[in-house]
């Protein structure tokens, strides 16, 4: 490591002000502070600090998106061979489904660490890490059929539209990944919905059995077509058509598990948004009008991206509320919305991605009104202080 | 036992070199100093010129906007060297201490049987009327207010912390007639605030002041944390904060009538050989207290705790509010993939490190600042640390945008920079809270003079 360190320390001269290459001063930090966590010591303020920073934060969400996606993987494989009746053993199933999502991934990170690192060299900041957990998300929320550019276009409108724009990682409104996933929802919808996305193969219709259905548990139940549902265990598991990284819920809870011990993740916005959806669905059951609305909590949870969702899109600390108080008032209403956008919504079978992209946007809202009371009870102390004082002039 | 204020939020950080309960034997001091720097916001005036002969408690500089303070010698002596900085900026101004000291003399009596206007005089004359400091702004107190209650934490909470229960032992009656000097300056109380477990007499029957009693990790010994539970200020409001070793030498000022500025100081910190308290005349040079007592490798020094201290040089002086000495190792080393490795040995207040195996153990930290600066991202970690009912981020944020109204709302009155050290350190984008919260404080009061 000494002769990588030595050569780093050589070639870093060329990259500063006045260097031959100072253009790419940025991408030169971004590699070393990457290879090498930098011997910066603190000039101002406490002179010992926590040993956390922003890489060590992002690996450890992007270790909890990791069983999500292994499923992920397995389930691609298992839905296509499922689809075309064909029994395989384990690890062609995997290699499969690795095959059909690694591109997916490769071009996520390509396209935004690129736009990330441009962005960074004419700003002339550090690069910021909050795409290494944003590209691990933006595949996992799509169909595993997705045209690969439209990943690319996406993911580039999520980064510039999304976040660049608003001044980088730390300054965005939406969810990045959202962002990228609702893109697509709106402008390519051939791409992104219907019966035939969630399983890899199913759209070129070659070698499947007849009369197998590719839809969504919640498209069966939006278009009520009386499809079997799956079995609540299959559910659980993940053994269901969707979005990558969604299925499985089992792979979301042991993603949740390391996000709240290691204190990542919000377990207030975990909680109050199954808070939300549990409270929103109970009510739809008591109205009870059709079989969508009759549907009880637990499968709401077990179907589409709600767990996956409030784990790791909500929780998101960046476009979440920022407020303790506020983070359970959005938390609940995005579980309620997303129930809610599901049940009443007849385009939409799935509301989570909607959900959590309105609440987003009203998350300083919420904010505002929290502070608003912090700042009232301030002010009544600053009266009575006042009134005091008039006293004591008397 | 009567009510304890229990504090739950904040962290006490485990760190090597806490200092044993015995006196050290330090140095002779060559040279000592005062700094206006440790005055935040005074621009000083001048008394003496270099080669001047100074008694302990002759004025060496005043404030220049408000002339009455004075700022005096802690030894008698020549003044040796006044050093200035940028644009000529005062940084120390040095005294050469003579073979005795010799003192100035006060005219003093019994505080109880004093008038306020003729305490208040002879705190400003003696030098130590700058050991009075206020809420709001922090800096120091102006001798024309009244304030509503006057604070002394009398228990440190942070990392390493001389324990006062120690310190003021054996120095019961001087504290006492400290606090009768004080109870006279304001129109409400003096709120001595002891941990739980005090067992000194010097605090516990303390009279003509109140005793309150504290429990919890740090910072539940900061002087905000006990304002708001005891006698919350809002805008308008005055209080005074004073500290135990200040009271003591205030007590000495009036029954000895002299600017006494001996001390306890702890000298703290991993790298320091014997970690324990040494007898010392504030403002003395750091080599005579340091030398021989620290490992040989590159260090930081710091005159105060390693979270809230100032930075000094091996040269410098010590300052003028410290009860506490700290030396740690500089960290000045690039770790190869530092972030992706388990970090056995690393300390974090998350659990993102596999320190947390080892929950007991003693961490001889040092400065590398572990990461790079970035935009805030993580929420709600602040507020695990800060037992103030302020929104810690939003208040930084206010003073990033310089909203001096928003800053107001937030309650940037009732706080310290010390209240933010906690954040700071835990913070994962590294954002220099302090100086913003000192920043934010200055401009406040520009803003409302």
């Amino acid at each position: 490591m000494k002769s990588l360190r030595k050569f780093l320390d050589r070639i870093k001269p060329n990259f500063e002000k006045g260097g031959k290459y100072q253009k790419f001063r940025s991408t030169f930090d971004a590699f070393e502070t990457f290879l090498f966590v930098p011997d910066k010591v603190t000039t101002v303020g406490s002179h010992i600090r926590d040993s956390i920073d922003m890489k060590r934060t992002m690996t450890i969400v992007i270790i909890s998106l990791l069983p999500c996606l292994l499923f992920g993987m397995y389930n691609a494989g298992y839905q296509h061979f499922l689809s075309t009746g064909q029994a395989i053993t384990f690890w062609p199933v995997f290699w499969f489904g690795f095959i059909k999502v690694l591109p997916i991934i490769v071009v996520s990170y390509v396209t935004g660490l690129g736009i990330e690192f441009i962005f960074a060299q004419v700003r002339g900041h550090e690069v910021n890490e909050g795409f290494l957990v944003t590209g691990m998300l933006i595949p996992l929320v799509m169909p595993v059929d997705v045209p690969l550019w439209t990943v690319a276009i996406s993911t580039a409108f999520a980064v510039v539209i999304g976040k660049e724009v608003f001044g980088g990682t730390g300054m965005n409104i939406l969810n990045p990944a959202l962002t990228a996933r609702a893109f697509l929802f709106f402008a390519y919808p051939g791409d992104m919905t219907g019966d035939k996305v969630w399983i890899a193969g199913l759209g070129d219709g070659k070698n499947i059995i007849d009369g197998f259905s590719g839809a969504t548990p919640l498209g069966n139940l939006a278009t009520s077509t009386g499809n079997p549902m799956p079995h609540d265990l299959d559910a659980f598991l993940g053994f269901i058509p969707g979005s990558i990284g969604e299925t499985s819920k089992l792979a979301i809870l042991i993603g949740a598990a390391i996000l709240l011990y290691s204190g990542i993740g919000s377990w207030k916005i975990i909680l109050s948004t199954f808070a939300g959806g549990l409270l929103m669905s109970l009510i739809f059951n008591l109205a009870g009008a059709n079989e969508y609305m009759n549907l009880p909590a637990y499968k709401h949870f077990l179907y589409g991206g709600f767990m996956f969702g409030a784990v790791f899109m909500a929780t998101d600390p960046v476009t979440a509320a920022q407020t303790e108080k506020g983070k359970w008032i959005y938390g609940l209403l995005t579980g309620m919305l997303a129930i809610l956008i599901r049940v009443l919504n007849p385009a939409y079978p799935e509301g989570m991605m909607l959900a959590i992209l309105l609440m987003n946007v009203f998350a300083p809202l919420i904010d505002y009104y929290v502070l608003e009371s912090n700042v009232k009870s301030r002010l009544k102390r600053a009266r009575r202080a006042e009134s005091l004082q008039g006293a004591t002039k008397m | 036992m009567p009510q304890v204020f229990k504090i739950t939020k904040g962290l006490n950080i485990n760190l090597a070199g806490k200092p044993e309960k015995l006196f050290g034997k330090s140095g002779t001091p060559e040279l000592y100093a005062l700094k206006p720097a440790d005055f935040p916001g005074l621009i000083p005036r001048l008394e003496v010129k270099e080669g001047s002969m100074v008694k302990a408690g002759t004025t060496l500089f005043s404030d220049k906007s408000r002339p009455e303070i004075c700022y005096t010698s802690p030894v008698s002596g020549t003044v040796a060297a006044i050093n200035r900085g940028e644009r000529r900026v005062v940084l120390e101004v040095v005294v050469k201490p003579g073979t005795t000291i010799e003192y100035e003399s006060f005219k003093v009596d019994n505080p109880m049987t004093l008038s306020r206007a003729e305490i208040i005089k002879v705190l400003l004359k003696s030098g130590l009327w700058p050991s009075i400091r206020q809420r709001p702004y922090n800096i120091v107190a102006n001798p024309a207010d009244q304030p509503k209650s006057v604070f002394i934490p009398a228990f440190d909470t942070a990392p390493l912390a001389p324990d006062y229960d120690f310190i003021v032992q054996g120095s019961e009656g001087e504290f006492q007639s400290g606090i009768d000097a004080l109870s006279r300056l304001t129109s409400g109380k003096v709120h001595v605030n002891i941990n739980q477990n005090s067992q000194s007499t010097a605090f516990t029957q303390v009279k003509n002041a109140q005793v309150n009693y504290f429990s919890g990790p740090h910072p539940a010994g900061n002087a905000s944390v006990h304002i708001r539970q005891i006698d919350a200020i809002g805008k308008g409001d005055i209080v005074w904060v004073v500290y135990p070793q200040d009271v003591i030498s205030i007590g000495r000022l009036f029954s000895k009538g002299i600017y006494d500025a001996s001390r306890l100081i702890a000298l703290t910190g991993s790298e320091v050989l014997n970690p324990r308290y040494y007898r010392i005349i504030t403002g003395a040079s750091v080599k005579s207290l340091v030398d021989g007592n620290v490992q040989k490798s590159d260090h930081r020094y710091i005159s105060g705790n390693p979270l809230t201290g100032t930075r000094v040089n091996h040269s410098g002086y010590i300052g003028f509010y410290d009860s506490q000495f700290t030396v740690i190792p500089e960290g000045r080393h690039s770790e190869f993939l530092g972030w992706a490795l388990p970090g056995f040995n690393k300390y974090s207040f998350y659990r993102l490190f596999w320190s947390w195996l080892s929950p007991k153990r003693e961490y001889a930290l040092d400065t590398n600042l572990n990461g790079g600066q970035r935009a805030f991202v993580l929420t709600g970690i602040y507020e695990k640390v800060f037992p103030l009912d302020i929104y810690p981020m939003q208040l930084l944020k206010a003073i990033i945008a310089e909203d001096i109204d928003q800053m107001e709302q937030l309650g940037i009155y009732e706080i310290a920079e010390e209240d933010f050290a906690l954040c700071e350190f835990v913070d994962a984008s590294k954002t220099e809270m302090q100086v913003l919260v000192r920043k934010g404080m200055d401009l406040m009061k520009k803003e409302m003079s």
